[in-house]
């Protein structure tokens, strides 16, 4: 019942990173689907983090391919990438403090990358129109124009994953979106994640297993920088393999 | 319709201060001073040019560059070789064993032009060169360092030790360079002799005509996009990177612009001058312009000439009176700002000036003999 090779949107084949001789990502596969929302849990130092970082260049694998809509992303560089359309946000919140919200999305509206391009580019109707958008559907509609320093820790979780939007990425990456965030801010991130998975495939890192369950379609369980175990929610709770390493603890 | 725009921009704020250092600077200075100490102002504005390319570079881009000396140097000594050539004509140098080559040659046994002096007999060559030598070495220097993703600390040391490295090239080259003593005894320009009292005034206005295209540049590039997305870079260099910029490339222009400035500056320093000496490139006045930077405020391309004009008026005065206390003076000022003010100047007038700007025209309406006061003034 798998779906052929050409259905997936990303898939990582025999993915190794080795640093000085530890292994931190070990033969690892992984297949989406489009428009999937996929969560990797797994105690820490799974290698979580570093499948992130592996998909979206930060760190370049030693051995296997990751093909993204049929292209191999482990030759190209990180910018490319992006531009291939894998957005990824990071464990703390990124965003620039100086700058104010708006502006913030601005940089990350997908135009003017290049150096003429960045000191020809023109705040026209268009742009506008995409940084509203997207602050409503973040929440952010009131803060538009206040400096991004000042927002709360949620606020600027909630515009990092504003700031990949912008960019139209096909597959959106979180690494912990709902850490450190209150019981309401957890809420509106999940109904926000529902949102963005409308029209994109999502690869989230959460240990939160409440939110887990809220989101996910299927999970992955990584230990050791390998699949420990992959399905629904249900199945890998009941999995005796995920209750040893992780669940159990 | 654009010509309203930069109407209503003279008058905002920001234009506000421009025209105020117009004002300073074209009518203030040159009715306030006499020749000499006009052509010191011009002097210290040479040094405003690398301040203001360390202002995009360092307090905008976050890359502290410890060499600007290098392109100051580079832009000085091309416009240097051909105002030398220029005064070693066959005339005026028959007594030499060649006549027709700088005397520095001749006194080191050169018997041609070496083929790198060439080209600098023609002046639209020499403008280009001005500007073209120090962006394709700072381009260089960049894809070097910026494609390997280096940064920082290790970036400012090479800087300086690329400008050590040129000093004592320049040193070593005594031939080629006029080594210690650098290309001395510069009299004209296609004819007109730069060094009467007249030429010297008009120069000035030349080097603030110079200041204001780069201040204008400059503005031009910290309100782009891009001058955001520096801004970005600088807080957050991965977030740019993973937003589908290559950093690289960013960085690569900034520095090249900053350099330009610089050579722009050298070149007009050469001018004023007439003479350039490897003593303006090593890592000394490197340093100087950081301060310059600093001192003025490293986010404020006004401040940065401010920065130049203070610390520079202050280096006059007290080298004429205390000629060893400098250096610890500039030490001392250099720790104190990075401590106590790090936004400089321009931060001690956003926090303390600007608030009492809005009160003034209430002040103003209660007592009208209360004058506005110059920024630089209260900047001091």
């Amino acid at each position: 019942m798998s779906p052929s090779k050409q259905d997936f949107i990303l898939a990582v084949e025999g993915l190794t990173v080795s640093f000085d001789g530890f292994k931190a990502v070990n033969d690892l596969s992984l297949y989406l689907e489009p428009k999937e929302i996929r969560v990797i849990i797994g105690p820490n130092g799974a290698g979580k983090t570093t499948v992130l970082d592996l998909i979206c260049g930060k760190t370049k694998a030693t051995e296997g391919s990751i093909k993204f809509q049929g292209k191999e992303l482990t030759k190209m560089s990180e910018h490319g990438i992006v531009r291939a359309g894998v957005g990824r946000k990071f464990q703390n919140p990124s965003i620039y403090e100086d700058l104010t919200v708006f502006e913030n999305l601005e940089v990350s509206y997908p135009a003017g990358r290049s150096v003429i391009g960045a000191l020809a580019f023109k705040r026209d109707a268009e742009v506008i129109k995409a940084v509203e958008e997207v602050a409503e559907t973040i929440f952010l509609t009131e803060m538009l124009h206040q400096e991004a320093a000042l927002l709360s820790h949620g606020q600027k979780q909630w515009l990092e994953i504003g700031m990949l939007l912008i960019q139209k990425p096909d597959l959106l990456m979180l690494d912990e979106p709902v850490a450190g965030m209150s019981v309401a801010e957890r809420k509106k991130t999940a109904e926000l994640l529902r949102v963005i998975t409308e029209n994109h495939t999502v690869l989230v890192i959460e240990h939160d297993m409440q939110f887990v369950g809220d989101i996910a379609d299927r999970v992955t369980v990584m230990h050791q920088g390998k699949v420990l175990s992959e399905g629904s929610i249900d199945h890998v709770k009941q999995d005796p393999k995920v209750i040893e390493v992780y669940l159990g603890h | 319709m654009k010509a309203n725009l930069f109407f209503e921009w003279l008058k905002s704020r920001e234009g506000i201060y421009y025209l105020l250092l117009a004002l300073l600077l074209v009518v203030v200075f040159p009715l306030a001073l006499d020749s000499f100490r006009l052509n010191m102002v011009g002097k210290y504005l040479t040094y405003a040019f690398a301040a203001l390319g360390l202002v995009l570079c360092w307090g905008r881009s976050g890359i502290l560059s410890l060499g600007q000396g290098i392109f100051f140097g580079l832009g000085g000594y091309c416009m240097a070789m051909f105002l030398k050539l220029e005064a070693s004509s066959p005339e005026n140098t028959a007594i030499q064993s060649t006549p027709g080559i700088p005397d520095f040659m001749d006194w080191n046994q050169l018997t041609a032009l070496p083929w790198f002096w060439e080209p600098f007999h023609s002046f639209s060559f020499t403008l280009i060169a001005v500007l073209a030598v120090p962006a394709l070495l700072a381009f260089i220097i960049a894809v070097a360092m910026f494609k390997r993703r280096v940064g920082g600390v290790y970036f400012a040391i090479i800087t300086q030790a690329i400008a050590a490295i040129l000093t004592i090239l320049i040193i070593g080259q005594q031939g080629f360079t006029g080594g210690v003593n650098g290309i001395t005894d510069l009299r004209t320009l296609m004819g007109w002799d730069i060094r009467t009292d007249e030429a010297k005034t008009l120069l000035y206005f030349v080097c603030v005509g110079m200041l204001f295209v780069c201040l204008i540049v400059g503005a031009w590039v910290m309100r782009s996009k891009l001058g955001r997305i520096l801004l970005a870079m600088r807080d957050q260099e991965d977030r740019v990177r993973f937003s589908g910029y290559d950093v690289a490339s960013f960085k690569i222009f900034v520095f090249c612009l900053a350099a330009m400035f610089a050579g722009i500056g050298g070149a007009m320093f050469t001018l004023q001058v007439g003479f350039m000496s490897p003593s303006f490139v090593g890592i000394v006045p490197s340093i100087e312009m950081v301060i310059l930077c600093a001192v003025g405020g490293r986010n404020s391309l006004l401040g940065a000439i401010y920065g130049a004009l203070i610390v520079n008026a202050a280096k006059t005065f007290f080298s004429e009176s205390f000629p060893e206390l400098w250096l610890y003076g500039l030490g001392v000022l250099f720790i104190a700002v990075v401590l106590a003010f790090p936004d400089g100047l321009a931060g001690l007038y956003r926090r303390y000036v600007m608030p009492l700007e809005s009160k003034l025209p209430a002040m103003l309406r209660r007592s009208a003999s209360t004058a506005p006061t110059l920024p630089v003034e209260e900047a001091k």
